[in-house]
């Protein structure tokens, strides 16, 4: 009896002496940072001066700040690269998971570009989307079209930032050839034995079992989305007239240009609020469409 | 492609049946043009995605101030391989490149072992709490990086952080990642408990079952962290923008940036730098193509 009570002692000590780095790191960088955050965001403070205590001003300032609100709309407009990511990636993981000829190599091929990220890519996109020299509009020219301003142009900036979202669907392709190659092929030779077509099977056996990984890049890509700032920073600036003024970005230039730390850590909490009410309510909605293998 | 097929289908045709009708809408027909869509489509995409490589190589090896000629030259003629050294040594890209390696490395060695440390923890010990607070990391991955940067900025600020390496290092010793404890913890369950209890009967404690037993078996996993690890931080932006403020602490991230202020429309100098500072990415990519993949589709199967 002693001897499992001191195995019961001994196994809680060792299991938190081993989570103790995160312990640490969550208590210091996440939640104090969070909690500092909130307390900041109740004060006006330039950083160099004493903070001064405003209570709520700052959430009450954002209702009427349109740069907030163009910052949102942006943002939420960008949003829409996240169904077509999700859409496309699924179709090209159905396709590749067709048994083709070089399967290792068109995932290779379309993978690429998720490991290519931040500065470089984005200069690469700029000179891309340039009106009268980039790839894109040249190409265009020839068949006798005559492209927009893309990332000068208020109407095309966003677009053209979702098409290079779309430049990176092979990440998602991946996972979710990885779920369609996890279905047990048990399951589409019963369905053939009971006459299903291929049509029947992808609607009622793949899409089914593959729903907990849709959900996945679902919240993963809103998360992702929310939080655009590279492309922004490099690319455009926030313009042309605040076209791209995205809510980092936004919340970059209150903290670190004009060093506004009360109103850039309202910002914050109310980011971290938005991603949080988001997550809540794709995960509530998800019960009634995804799928789970042990229900 | 459409070649291949007349050539099968004719002797086909011939010896089962004369009607071409009754072919067109046979099973073996309809594959076929499935496959020959589904290639079309993998094709098409394939365009989509390396054409933008393409443009970038191209342009790289074109001779500053012909970028904007036309007609286009698809395949600069004769290459301009100089852009590659130029625009190396007009700004101090070696002394970034320095110190991008060293946050790299330091970063990496700091997030695998206090992950796999964390992971193992929560995968193969049972302890009070352990539930909730494993709840509490997969919640971080929905917690926004930029929301906590105004804080983090200022606590840094007070150690006397600013402008060293320290901000982007220090917390990957404290499994900053959530993604990566997650990912590692999956990895430590798969291995048998058996395995555990009978390290414990030859006399090993619960560090000894970790070192000896956990970290042999699931070295393809550390692998996975490390690749991962590597591609966050050398691509990482924000980051070193923030905590970083002269130029000879700057990032290869930061340099291109700082580059691209300075040297606005040289696009041949622009696209030769990026090429670069993508290449190390690109390597590890194939050299670690296989650990790379694993660990993403762990997270599909797994999620």
């Amino acid at each position: 009896m002693l001897g499992k009570n001191r195995m019961f002692w001994r196994r809680n000590i060792e299991g938190y002496l081993f989570i103790s780095p995160w312990i640490f790191g969550f208590v210091v960088f996440t939640a104090g940072a969070l909690l500092g955050s909130f307390s900041i965001s109740l004060t006006k403070w330039n950083v160099v001066g004493t903070p001064e205590i405003v209570g709520l001003a700052n959430y009450q300032k954002m209702v009427e700040d349109r740069f907030f609100w163009q910052s949102i709309k942006v943002t939420l407009y960008y949003l829409l690269n996240v169904p077509l990511n999700v859409v496309l990636g699924l179709l090209l993981a159905l396709l590749l998971n067709q048994k083709v000829k070089g399967l290792s190599v068109f995932r290779t091929i379309f993978f690429l570009p998720s490991v290519a990220s931040g500065v470089a890519v984005s200069l690469l996109w700029m000179w891309i989307f340039n009106p009268r020299f980039g790839i894109i509009n040249v190409l265009l020219k020839k068949i006798g079209i005559i492209g927009p301003l893309w990332l000068g142009s208020e109407a095309w900036a966003i677009p053209a930032l979702i098409i290079m979202s779309i430049w990176g669907v092979g990440g998602g392709m991946l996972i979710y050839l990885g779920a369609l190659q996890g279905i047990p092929t048990a399951f589409y030779e019963a369905a053939t034995l009971d006459g299903a077509g291929a049509w029947k099977k992808l609607l009622h056996i793949t899409v089914p079992m593959i729903t907990p990984v849709l959900l996945l890049n679902l919240v993963m890509g809103v998360i992702v989305s929310f939080q655009v700032f590279t492309q922004a920073y490099v690319m455009t600036d926030g313009g042309p007239n605040y076209a791209t003024l995205f809510y980092v970005m936004y919340l970059y230039q209150q903290a670190f240009v004009w060093f506004n730390m009360g109103y850039a850590s309202a910002l914050s909490w109310i980011l971290f609020l938005i991603i949080l009410v988001f997550t809540v309510i794709i995960l509530k909605t998800s019960s009634s469409w995804v799928y789970y293998e042990s229900d | 492609m459409s070649s291949q097929i007349a050539a099968d289908s004719v002797p086909g045709r011939q010896k089962r049946d004369l009607s071409s009708v009754r072919y067109f809408q046979s099973q073996r027909f309809q594959n076929r043009v499935a496959t020959i869509l589904i290639f079309l489509v993998l094709i098409a995409g394939t365009i989509f995605v390396m054409l933008p490589f393409f443009w970038m190589i191209s342009t790289s090896l074109k001779r500053p101030g012909t970028e904007f000629a036309f007609p286009i030259e698809w395949i600069p003629n004769p290459p301009y391989w100089p852009n590659y050294p130029d625009a190396w040594t007009l700004l101090p890209f070696s002394t970034w490149f320095l110190n991008t390696v060293n946050i790299t490395s330091v970063s990496i060695i700091g997030h695998v072992v206090s992950c796999a440390i964390v992971g193992f923890g929560f995968a193969r010990i049972r302890f009070v709490g352990r539930d909730v607070l494993f709840v509490l990391v997969l919640a971080t991955l929905m917690l926004p990086y930029p929301s906590i940067v105004a804080p983090l900025f200022l606590l840094f600020k007070n150690l006397g952080w600013i402008d060293t390496f320290l901000p982007l290092i220090v917390p990957t010793f404290f499994a900053s990642n959530a993604f990566y404890i997650f990912l590692l913890r999956q990895f430590f369950r798969t291995i048998p408990m058996d395995l555990d209890d009978a390290a414990r009967v030859d006399g090993c404690n619960t560090f000894g079952v970790f070192w000896h037993i956990a970290l042999p078996l699931t070295r393809p996993a550390m692998g996975v962290i490390a690749v991962f690890s590597f591609m966050l931080h050398w691509n990482d932006f924000l980051g070193p923008l923030i905590f970083l403020s002269t130029t000879e602490n700057f990032t290869l991230a930061l340099g291109l940036r700082f580059f691209q202020g300075q040297y606005q429309v040289q696009w041949s100098l622009l696209m030769a730098t990026s090429l670069v500072i993508l290449m190390p990415t690109i390597v590890v990519f194939f050299v670690a193509q296989k650990y790379y993949i694993q660990g993403i589709v762990v997270t599909g199967i797994k999620g």
